[in-house]
């Protein structure tokens, strides 16, 4: 039985009168990979930004590495999301101005010391080692989503969320991402992705569905 | 890599950080300007003043309380009361006679003036008798030169000064002279109403840029000849250093009676210019000494105004340019809010993030403040050459004040942008497609 990673207990996100999420149990493994679908508006992206630690949910509680992160102040909350989480994004976020190589550079930096070389064995992983001088606009979508996953995993993240991380790419870079994926699961990484894709969300080893910010069903895929 | 992000965003930034540049070199060049030539300014017009020839004038005491009364400066009760000219060298006896730099005597008069080799007269002028460059003995045996040459340091003259024994010669004012078409080396004669007729030769034609400009110039024996008044004078110019006025001073000034004896003491053994009037009337006869205020005065009310006119751009300058750079921050920041929010959710905490953005702001102001400041002291010499006609010393302190305000400046103007930054949620700017 392996350790718990992420845990959340009775979390609602109330928005005004509208309940994002409702009263919702989970519990993550370390070494898991989830998947969690849904309809639009559905809680999603809600849910990512409470276990990113980007928002604090209105009630009940989320237990990151043992750590009640509901509890916490802003700093905190910093300091958790920089040691222990790798965000992926659907548009990317990379800074235009600066080059393959930088962009992992800045997550460095404000985790800890910008190490070009160690920079450049991240971009290895992914395959963008030729092309780590380029700035984003000279590469193309997958390319830059695989920098911005370089980005999440340089300072060894316990868990790597992504919000949609596929959705702004084609068949092609969707798989070079989910192969990156599947090599990462097999080292160990935590991974929780949301999608639209049953073709990204089906290779998860468990998926849940959310509905009105409700868990719906919870499926596992491993077998 | 902090410094590198910064350099890239400077660059990629830069039509506003040079729109902050140049808001920054404006208000600084302003500011600059402005506390140069007001820190500058006070010595200089002192300084003007002492250039500026007599600070006292000593008359007849009637025809002191007829200018004061009525202000007359001519006619019968003024024209008519003298000062012995042998008086005029005690004023370097008094207490404070080594203050006195200059000092010359003038003998009014009036005569009919008509040009040689020209129909008719020019009609009735002034005269005025003076020493230009006395060369005298005192009773202690000392020496001194002095005279209206070197009170009036601003003449331009066209041909020569009167030599202190030209007693044939006379200077002509320059509007008197070009009334009459009176050229240097033209003969005049002038006749006193008393029938006494002289031949003169014009020495020189002289610009003081005030009344003495319609005057004839003499030497002090030739007009009391001319008018029939021997030893006589009408006034002196003095020129002395003196003590800025204090309360003391202006007590004194009222009434010196009125002055403990302490006061007394310590009033008349320092140079303030009532002291020095008080001492002056005390070995001129009939004399009474009045320091030339109006000049003194008016300089000082126009330089308390500018002043105030000066903090007050560089009040208004520093606000306007905290707006402005306010505006343009607050702009850069929302424009780049999707990478300032993604530091953030890369582990940045705020205070790193307002770093970034204060230091880029920092660093345009630093570069538009050097720029600035060079250009301020440009300004300050351009004001100083048309306002004062010299230069202006510039002084060390201004680059403090003026970094301290920009400093600020700059803080403030930052602080919307701050506030906006604190309150920056990644999730707001990252989801959002
Ligand atoms: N900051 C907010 N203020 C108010 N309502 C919000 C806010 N963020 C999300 N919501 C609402 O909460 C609900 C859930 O939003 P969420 O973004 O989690 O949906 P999602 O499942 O990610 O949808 P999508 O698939 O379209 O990205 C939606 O109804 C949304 O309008
Ligand atoms: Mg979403």
């Amino acid at each position: 039985m392996s350790k718990k990673i992420l845990e959340l207990k009775d979390v609602s996100k109330i928005y005004g009168s509208l309940k994002a999420l409702a009263d919702i149990n989970l519990s993550v493994n370390a070494g898991d990979w989830l998947s969690i679908m849904g309809p639009s508006g559905s809680g999603k992206t809600t849910m990512i930004n409470l276990i990113g630690c980007m928002d604090t949910p209105s009630t009940g509680s989320v237990i990151l590495d043992g750590v009640d992160i509901s509890k916490e102040n802003a700093a905190s909350l910093t300091r958790i999301r920089r040691d222990k989480i790798g965000l992926i994004f659907q548009q990317f976020h990379l800074i235009s101005y600066l080059t393959a190589v930088e962009n992992v550079m800045v997550a460095q930096y404000y985790h800890s010391m910008p190490d070009e070389e160690e920079a450049m064995e991240a971009l290895e992983k992914v395959g963008l080692k030729e092309r780590a001088r380029h700035l984003p606009a000279q590469l193309s979508g997958g390319e830059q989503q695989r920098v911005c996953i370089a980005r999440a995993l340089i300072n060894s993240p316990q868990i790597l969320l992504g919000d949609e991380p596929t959705g702004n790419l084609d068949e092609e870079n969707e798989g070079i991402v989910v192969d990156i994926f599947r090599r990462l699961h097999s080292e160990g990484v935590t991974i929780i992705v949301v999608t639209h894709d049953p073709e990204v969300g089906d290779v998860a080893q468990r998926k849940i569905i959310l509905e009105h910010g409700k868990i719906v069903d919870d499926i596992n895929q491993s077998l | 890599m902090f410094w590198r992000m910064i350099i890239k965003t400077l660059v990629r930034q830069k039509s506003k950080m040079l729109m902050i540049a140049f808001t920054v070199i404006l208000g600084v060049s302003l500011s600059t300007a402005m506390m140069n030539v007001m820190l500058g300014v006070g010595d200089k017009v002192n300084r003007e003043l002492k250039v500026y020839g007599a600070n006292i004038t000593v008359r007849h005491q009637d025809a002191a309380l007829m200018s004061d009364l009525y202000g007359l400066t001519e006619g019968l009760g003024v024209n008519d009361k003298f000062l012995y000219e042998e008086d005029i060298l005690k004023l370097k006896t008094i207490f404070w006679g080594f203050n006195i730099l200059d000092f010359a005597p003038i003998l009014e008069g009036r005569a009919i003036l008509s040009v040689k080799g020209r129909a008719g007269t020019a009609g009735e002028v002034s005269l005025a008798g003076t020493w230009t460059e006395k060369h005298a003995i005192l009773s202690t045996g000392e020496e001194l030169n002095t005279g209206l040459k070197s009170l009036r340091t601003w003449w331009e003259v066209e041909g020569e000064w009167l030599g202190e024994d030209d007693n044939n010669s006379v200077m002509v004012g320059k509007l008197l002279a070009s009334k009459n078409k009176i050229r240097v080396g033209d003969a005049v004669t002038l006749t006193s109403n008393n029938g006494a007729v002289k031949n003169f030769i014009v020495k020189g034609i002289f610009n003081d840029g005030g009344n003495m400009d319609e005057k004839i110039l003499m030497t002090l024996p030739a007009v009391q000849e001319l008018m029939n008044l021997h030893g006589k004078i009408s006034s002196i110019e003095v020129s002395a250093l003196t003590t800025p006025d204090n309360d003391l001073a202006r007590k004194a000034a009222q009434d010196p009676r009125s002055l403990s004896p302490d006061e007394y003491e310590t009033w008349y053994c320092t140079a303030y210019v009532s002291a020095i009037c008080h001492q002056i009337q005390e070995v001129i006869r009939d004399g009474v000494a009045k320091p030339v205020r109006q000049v003194a005065e008016s300089e000082g009310t126009i330089l308390n105004k500018t002043t105030l006119l000066m903090i007050l751009i560089t009040i208004l300058s520093s606000i306007g340019s905290a707006l402005a750079i306010s505006n343009l921050i607050t702009a850069s920041v929302i424009e780049r809010s999707q990478e300032l929010g993604l530091l953030k959710a890369l582990g940045a905490y705020n205070w790193q993030i307002v770093l970034l953005v204060l230091i880029e702001v920092m660093m345009t102001g630093l570069a538009g403040g050097v720029i600035g400041y060079f250009l301020g002291i440009g300004f300050a010499q351009i004001i100083g050459q048309t306002v004062f006609g010299s230069y202006i010393e510039i002084a060390r302190m201004v680059i403090l004040i003026v970094a301290v305000i920009l400093f600020f400046v700059t803080l403030l103007g930052s602080v919307p942008a701050i506030r906006y930054l604190m309150a920056l949620k990644p999730t707001e700017v990252l989801h959002g497609k």
